[in-house]
């Protein structure tokens, strides 16, 4: 057999056997069964082998890689994305649609929102949502700014003991969130803050994680600009806002939205100093309100979907800063 | 602005970066802070901009005792080896910046700025951010914002280090205009000899965080204090010659011997470095008490001039010599030394005779 014949054999059989094994798998999954449509793929899938053992080139071995690749990455995709996929779809569905089996892949009306006013009639979702809003804007503002100060101080401003003090604030990130709720918890009570929204932002006002990462941000801006500044006549807070932070955008954006994203997720917090309705957060609310709906399935999901959309939103509008910010903290910090 | 150090000393824990150091520079000048890497001249650099804080002594601008003021009351510009220009400002909003922060009106500060950028040859570039100019545009940069509030001193820290060898030499004569032009009192930090030599008015040599000698480049060259100055400056190196003098006659070793006025000035038996820089040998067609009588080691070609490689007693140096003489391998050959470029230094101590 001459090269020639032996590559157009490989790379025929190449094609037809992945071209047999897709078909198959997708007539599959449609619900064909028996030993042929069992038998395909695994015939398709030995044709593709053989293929590639005849025609092994560079491009063909590359072109394999690729395909593979992506088919993982779109397994691995469908995976994050189907319990949203499922979440979404199920809040547009009829309880009569939700109890058919097998389930239904799309809902009947994808403009059916009686779920959704059912929900948000049952409980105040509406208070909720400001709640979540005002909560978690506070702390992240106020995150914000005292780790921007921090980071300053511990990374620019020379004063005894700053390495120290860095390091005992460091270890503190080893003691787990579960211990100083109690503690927390114990403050709250005594100040008098129980069951107010405020109980819900205080202990959030602070973050030595992200004071870490700003800090390593901050470190790497050269000495000369600062001095530059100074000799210009920049004072040190003018320093720090108008040279520092612009400079340090993009971990500060991700830091923000990190801290927004926890924040607006948080629930262990608030089911323990919350008791009033009215100062409940959306995934506590949520959480009451799947206990008193009970077995309604597809009103609990749409009220999840209501929870989960402005998240979703904001990360897909600031992804790049995201990840940017999460790439560049690795390198650098 | 007539600038005075007097006794200043700057100490790191127990190390001491600059000793006793006096020098006092006149209005107007440009003056380059010279010597090798760690020895203190940044440290002097940053005193005078008031960054880091004296350990002693005295700094006056124009007589007045800035010692213990504060940078941005100094009235000073300061350009970093790095350029230290901000990196999400504009050129425009780079050179503007210490004017904002006095609160300069905008339209003012505005034409003051593009004032700048024209006399550093960047007012077409003003929307671009540091990133998207090449390292000599942001050096310029760096020198316009550094001159736009009208400092009475502009200091320069290593400027030209960072950039490739061609832009070096542009770099250098653009400060030497931009410096002549505004008449501002300059000071540059450099460890390069050829850079300071080329563009200074007087330069400052220092040594481990002590003065060395403070003259013009010329003066330097011609007449080093001691063995260090004179190591340092020239290219190819001086010559060293160790050797001892007794009678008026250097001893370089056996065979080895001159004769030469300067000399009788050396205390009997004492040990020294004849050091000559390799231009100041004239070839002569026969022994004598002040020749040195040497054997042709090498000859490397110039173009003009050759470079011989020769030995005197069983001392290797170098020397240029004209190619007339068309020197080989293996002669021998008689040398007159010029007092200029010749110098008799204390072995241990390195001070001149």
């Amino acid at each position: 057999m001459s090269k020639v014949t032996k590559n157009r054999l490989g790379t025929g059989l190449y094609i037809f056997g992945a071209l047999l094994t897709a078909f198959s798998l997708i007539a599959l999954a449609a619900g064909r069964r028996g030993a042929l449509s069992l038998a395909l793929p695994c015939i398709g899938l030995v044709l593709t082998v053989l293929g590639l053992y005849l025609n092994h080139s560079y491009h063909t071995r590359q072109g394999t890689a690729r395909v593979s690749l992506y088919l993982l990455l779109v397994v691995g995709a469908l995976i994050m994305v189907f319990p949203f996929y499922w979440m979404i779809s199920s809040a547009f569905k009829t309880s009569a649609e939700m109890s058919i089996y097998p389930p239904t892949w799309a809902p009947r009306n994808w403009l059916n929102f009686e779920n959704f006013r059912i929900a948000l009639n049952t409980a105040p979702f509406e208070k909720y949502f400001l709640n979540s809003v005002m909560v978690t804007s506070a702390s992240v503002a106020a995150t914000a700014i005292t780790t921007i100060l921090a980071a300053f101080a511990f990374s620019r401003l020379s004063f005894p003991g700053r390495e120290v003090i860095f390091s005992l604030l460091l270890s503190m990130m080893m003691v787990p969130f579960e211990m100083l709720v109690i503690t927390n918890y114990q403050t709250i009570v005594r100040v008098g803050l129980n069951d107010t929204r405020f109980a819900l932002v205080i202990p959030f006002t602070s973050s030595i994680f992200y004071t870490y990462i700003l800090r390593n941000f901050f470190q790497t801006i050269p000495d000369g600009l600062y001095w530059s500044a100074r000799v210009d006549g920049c004072t040190n807070w003018r320093y720090l806002w108008k040279v520092m932070v612009p400079i340090a955008r993009p971990s500060l954006v991700t830091i923000i939205l990190l801290n927004g994203l926890a924040s607006w997720n948080s629930f262990m917090w608030p089911l323990l100093v919350i008791k009033t309705d009215a100062n409940r957060t959306l995934p506590f609310g949520l959480y009451t309100f799947t206990t008193e709906v009970g077995s309604n399935n597809e009103q609990m999901l749409a009220a999840s979907t209501v929870v989960v959309l402005p998240m979703i939103l904001l990360f897909l509008f600031a992804r790049k800063q995201i990840i940017n910010g999460v790439a560049r903290g690795g390198i650098k910090g | 602005m007539r600038v005075v150090m007097e006794n200043l000393s700057k100490k790191f824990g127990h190390f001491t970066a600059v000793d006793d150091f006096s020098v006092t520079l006149e209005d107007g000048e440009l003056v380059c802070l010279l010597g090798p890497s760690g020895c203190g001249k940044s440290t002097v650099l940053n005193m005078l901009a008031g960054i880091l804080p004296v350990s002693g002594g005295k700094i006056y601008f124009d007589g007045e005792d800035v010692t213990d003021i504060a940078p941005e009351q100094r009235g000073i510009g300061l350009v970093f080896q790095n350029y230290a220009l901000y990196p999400h400002m504009t050129v425009m909003g780079n050179i503007c910046f210490p004017l904002e922060i006095q609160k300069v009106p905008k339209a003012e500060r505005e034409a003051r700025a593009e004032e700048m950028a024209r006399l550093v040859h960047m007012d077409n570039m003003l929307g671009r951010k540091p990133k998207q100019l090449s390292g000599g545009q942001q050096q310029r940069v760096a020198i316009a914002r550094a001159l736009v509030k009208k400092p009475r001193l502009l200091l320069l820290d290593e400027p030209l280090s960072n950039l490739d060898a061609r832009l070096r030499l542009e770099m250098r004569e653009e400060i030497r205009r931009i410096q002549q032009e505004t008449k501002v009192t300059t000071i540059f930090v450099t460890h390069d000899q050829e850079e300071a030599m080329s563009i200074s008015d007087h330069i400052v040599l220092m040594k481990d965080g002590v003065l060395q000698q403070h003259a013009q480049p010329q003066a330097l060259y011609n007449d080093p204090h001691n063995q260090f100055v004179a190591d340092f400056l020239g290219n190819p190196p001086i010559n060293n010659i160790p050797g001892t003098v007794s009678g008026g006659v250097f001893s370089a070793g056996p065979g080895a011997q001159l004769r030469l006025d300067d000399f009788r000035r050396v205390p009997e038996g004492a040990k020294v470095n004849l050091s000559i820089r390799a231009e100041s040998f004239v070839v002569e067609d026969a022994p004598a008490p002040d020749r040195m009588s040497c054997l042709v080691e090498n000859v490397y070609q110039m173009g003009k001039e050759e470079m011989a490689q020769l030995s005197f007693g069983a001392h290797s140096f170098r020397a240029y010599i004209s190619s007339d003489y068309g020197l080989r391998r293996g002669d021998t050959v008689h040398l007159g030394l010029r007092s200029r470029g010749t110098f008799v230094f204390d072995l241990e101590t390195g001070a001149r005779y």
